[in-house]
């Protein structure tokens, strides 16, 4: 067993960043914030992530410069806003592998994204008995949907169960997996385990039984490339704030002919082509899903956000991120006792690092870091059934970004080692 | 000069998290109460023997942080003996002044003062409450001749 010291022994070798950390840290504000008297060591990224300046300034510069209410106005302001809106369509649709723009709806993040297909897609698409698949590691918000959809419709719930090492245990996945499967459902990147799934070969499978695949991308599309055709996935959902862009702002991406086959989901102006009092058509997609004044500041901000990303590179984001959580993982099992949850080995993983003391409760761990400047989250972060699994009734989470670095990591087992003496443990 | 932190987790708050009190069964439980706050993962079970219209005995046994955990065996301590109406006004006072309300408390309330640091803190000021909470629906339900609440009382959301 490692032991617990201070000095980092050699097994630890230092993480090597393909980032320029000094100009990447520089360019978020934020962290120039002290905390409780410390430097802010901000651990909390699959809650939300920070923003660089470039976003910050998107947003002041739409509102300065750009705005008024788009698609409709017939004057030089409407045109400049709905072109800026329009021009992020087109930015989101290359970054997840080249789709057309047209198969890029704004939603106000992941949740709302899987909530549309359910009560448009699902809704006219699931029947009594018929099966939808999800995973034991699901977010709520991939949970809570589905679970109410299947009780609604007399469908079939089905679940891919989970491995002691934190991994989809497809063992049985033919079992799971049948022509009664209408839906897989299921997340890209865990939130709790840190788990990268194997959505392309999961996606292979569902469609081999006739089956539509939704995968939920809030916490891989903010760290890793992601191509949704090479994925093979029929829809796909992720939100700006994870990825450096605004709140309120997120995508569902969703294969043209199934779009156009849904009902829409909200009603009102914008997604309709023509109303009478007792006839009305729909508007093409994508402006059949996006009725009402959307978020617009905010959509036009996410462009410079999936810019500043993909200047740095998302497959350079994956690496340093891999190279960090692999010292996070080993420095933080020195601390002897600590339970590191999901894959212990970085590549087949995220950075959300889930831990527990044997001694000293999560919320306790985290108002300790915070006094220190340090934020995590602890909780039952949305997945309250994988819990149950892990035999866990919370977890203190830390989870990694672009501006994280090995001094972040030092801070934290210094101050988890720090906790233990000072409560007693 | 000492720090938030230091104000919340005082030398009192962690001796009656390391050796609760009130863990022992007791010989009748008259009064069952659970208390549950999910989105923390905490859980609290308490039994109280009522004799001769007072709390002769109370089991406290609380499972999560080191302030709910301290919180109950604080209360344990304090409520045990007392006749039911005033642990009712006891539980009542303390459950105002951690909400914030500027309260005298009397003072034979034990280690219970320990507990104003949390107030520094509003997202564990639900983890302090929760004992007092379970104790006072558990009464209540008493009173109405229920024995046990139909469901765990809870601090989060709406209280």
């Amino acid at each position: 067993m490692p032991t617990n010291t201070n000095n980092r022994p050699a097994a630890v070798t230092k993480a090597r960043t393909p980032l320029d950390m000094h100009r990447v840290k520089a360019d978020f504000p934020i962290l120039e914030e002290m905390i409780n008297g410390h430097r802010l060591v901000y651990l909390d990224n699959a809650a939300t992530s920070q923003k660089p300046r470039v976003v910050i300034n998107a947003v002041l510069d739409y509102y300065r410069r750009k705005n008024a209410n788009i698609h409709r106005g017939i004057h030089f302001l409407a045109e400049k806003a709905t072109a800026a809106y329009e021009n992020t369509r087109a930015r989101v649709a290359r970054f997840i592998g080249g789709v057309d723009p047209e198969e890029v709806i704004f939603t106000r993040g992941t949740t709302e994204g899987i909530n549309l297909l359910a009560y448009s897609w699902a809704e006219a698409n699931i029947h009594e008995g018929d099966e939808i698949v999800i995973s034991e590691m699901e977010h709520h918000a991939n949970l809570v949907p589905w679970v109410i959809m299947a009780q609604k419709k007399k469908a079939v719930l089905k679940r891919i169960p989970i491995t002691i090492c934190g991994h989809l245990d497809l063992s049985n996945i033919d079992d799971i997996i049948t022509p009664k499967t209408k839906l897989l459902a299921i997340t890209h990147m865990s939130n709790v385990l840190g788990t990268v799934n194997p959505l392309a070969e999961l996606a292979a499978i569902a469609h081999r039984q006739g089956a539509v695949v939704l995968g939920d991308g809030a916490q891989a599309a903010p760290h890793m490339a992601v191509d949704v055709k090479a994925l093979g996935v029929d829809f796909y959902a992720f939100s700006s704030h994870k990825m450096l862009g605004p709140t309120g702002v997120g995508v569902l991406y969703g294969r043209r002919e199934l779009l156009e086959a849904m009902p829409p989901f909200n009603m009102g102006g914008e997604m309709i082509r023509e109303v009478r009092f007792d006839r009305i058509t729909w508007n093409e997609v994508p402006h059949k899903f996006e009725a009402g004044t959307p978020d617009i500041a905010n959509v036009v901000a996410f462009e410079a956000a999936l810019t500043y990303l993909e200047d740095l590179g998302m497959d350079k984001i994956r690496e340093h991120e891999i190279a960090l959580t692999r010292y996070a993982i080993a420095r933080l099992t020195e601390i002897e006792g600590l339970e590191i949850q999901g894959p212990q080995e970085a590549e087949q993983r995220g950075g959300a690092i889930s831990f527990t003391d044997p001694n000293v409760h999560p919320h306790d761990i985290s108002t300790f870091l915070d006094s220190k400047g340090i934020a995590i989250r602890a909780g039952h972060h949305c997945a309250q059934p994988l819990m149950r699994i892990l035999g866990k009734t919370a977890t203190a989470r830390a989870s990694l970004y672009i501006y994280n670095d090995e001094s972040d990591i030092d801070a934290l087992v210094e101050a988890l080692t720090d906790m233990r003496r000072y409560f007693g443990v | 000069m000492s720090s938030p932190l230091d104000d919340m987790y005082r030398d009192i708050i962690m001796d009656h998290y390391r050796s609760p009190r009130g863990k022992q069964p007791v010989e009748k439980a008259d009064i069952k109460s659970d208390g549950s706050n999910p989105a923390c993962g905490d859980e609290l079970e308490m039994q109280v023997d009522v004799t001769d219209g007072a709390l002769k005995q109370i089991h406290v046994d609380c499972k999560g942080c080191a302030i709910s955990v301290a919180s109950g065996s604080m209360l344990a301590e304090i409520v045990k003996g007392r006749p039911l109406e005033e642990a009712r006004r006891i539980a009542e006072l303390v459950r105002r002044m951690l909400k914030g309300e500027d309260i005298e408390l009397p003072d034979d309330l034990g280690d219970i003062d320990a507990l104003k640091g949390v107030r520094q803190f509003p997202v564990r000021i639900k983890c302090a409450l929760l004992s007092w909470v379970t104790l006072i629906e558990g009464l209540e339900n008493y009173e109405k001749g229920q024995g046990v609440g139909e469901k765990p009382a809870t601090t989060e959301g709406k209280e």
